[in-house]
């Protein structure tokens, strides 16, 4: 047991009745101890019935769990006590867009957004949905559309040129998972950027969380050696993490210059808040 | 811990910035061997690079590309590179900021190609 979960412990102990059972929770959540992290926040919860905060950090368990339908629940729990809490708005939004109900999705950004204006984060992913929901009303996602060349634009921006067959592709990413811009192509071709960008967040977290246990400081990069593909993470900002893939057994030095350009480029955008 | 497993894992101590390496169960993230590893936690740190190499593997699954043969870490002040090796095995290097990276590769690939 680390130093502070054992001096939460200690104080949830002394006080049952306060609310240090939510930083004891987090603290297990961020050491990846889940099934303990969700015991002690439903004990809290039995005390606390309305609190959205335990709602919401009972939801953030369950994602990281990969419980969606549990999360669900949860973070709609949140926001039957709290209609203004802004995590389980965008944890909603998250899941709409993972389920492809776009609309509604859309809908939680824009009271997310609406709640707390200075979250670029969350502007950044309502754009992104609204240029998904754009597309999927035109019902055609050929070149040269208006929405399409929208995103298009938006991704060479982070992207660099995107005409050149040697350049990396790059796919931004938000703290849950949701694509905010650029796309990743499977080997079989087809478009694999939505399920590769879930799967990033949660390298991402564990990343996060074995630097800190280990005393690293903070993560800065992660490249990644395959027979074939170079793959390279870099942290643009606190919520975002970008991936760049290139093809080739060359070194990653290229790549992870491409990558640190791809990173400025995505801060430029996510502070324009577009 | 057998004497072929100290050479190797000596091997990639003797590298200038490496403060220990191990060798992990890549399923369960439990310790095989390690080497140097007296300020740092071998039991986190081989938990820790395994569940990180297993979620990775979930991107390069959905990439559709081959498993990772190297993996670096790089963090403020200090990294982690693992490899994965012969029968399940991960090596691990767990670093200083200053390490020298070229022949931290060069050690570990030459460390997978040993255990083979």
């Amino acid at each position: 047991m680390t130093d502070d979960i054992r001096a939460l412990t200690q104080r949830l102990a002394a006080e049952p009745g306060s609310l240090v059972f939510l930083d004891l929770a987090e603290a297990l959540r961020r050491r990846g101890q889940l099934d303990a992290a969700a015991a002690v926040v439903r004990g809290g919860l039995a005390r606390y019935p309305q609190l959205a905060a335990a709602h919401d950090l009972l939801a953030r368990i369950h994602t990281d769990r990969g419980e969606g339908d549990a999360a669900f629940d949860a973070w709609t729990e949140a926001l039957r006590h709290d209609p203004r809490h802004v995590a389980a708005l965008r944890g909603l939004a998250f899941l709409s867009f993972r389920a492809g109900d776009l609309a509604r999705a859309e809908r939680h950004l824009v009271a997310a957004v609406e709640l707390n204006p200075e979250d670029a984060g969350g502007r950044a992913a309502l754009a992104r949905v609204r240029e998904h929901l754009a597309i999927s009303q035109s019902g055609d996602l050929a070149i040269g559309r208006p929405e399409a060349s929208v995103v298009q634009s938006r991704d060479r921006e982070i992207a660099g040129s995107p005409d050149r067959a040697s350049e990396p592709e790059t796919v931004l990413v938000d703290s849950h998972g949701l694509r905010l811009s650029g796309a990743v192509t499977g080997l079989n071709g087809g478009d694999v950027s939505d399920a590769v960008a879930a799967e990033v967040a949660a390298v991402s977290r564990e990343a996060t969380r074995a630097a800190r246990l280990l005393e690293l400081g903070p993560w800065k990069n992660l490249a990644i050696e395959c027979a074939g593909t170079q793959l390279h993470l870099i942290v643009p900002t606190a919520e975002t993490v970008l991936l760049a893939r290139s093809e080739g057994d060359a070194p990653g030095a290229r790549l992870a210059i491409a990558a640190d350009r791809a990173a400025q480029a995505a801060r430029r955008w996510l502070e324009r808040g577009e | 811990m057998s004497a072929a497993w100290t050479a190797l894992l000596d091997g990639i101590t003797r590298v200038s910035g490496v403060r220990g390496a191990l060798l992990v169960s890549a399923d369960d993230g439990l310790v095989v061997a390690e080497a140097s590893m007296s300020d740092v936690d071998g039991a986190a740190a081989a938990a820790l690079v395994s569940s990180l190499a297993r979620k990775l593997g979930r991107i390069t699954g959905a990439i559709g590309c081959a498993a990772p043969r190297l993996v670096m870490l790089e963090a403020e002040r200090g990294g982690l590179a693992a490899a994965p090796a012969a029968e399940g095995l991960l090596l691990v290097a767990v670093t200083d900021a200053d390490a020298n990276i070229g022949l931290l590769r060069l050690a570990l690939r030459d460390a997978v190609e040993r255990l083979a």
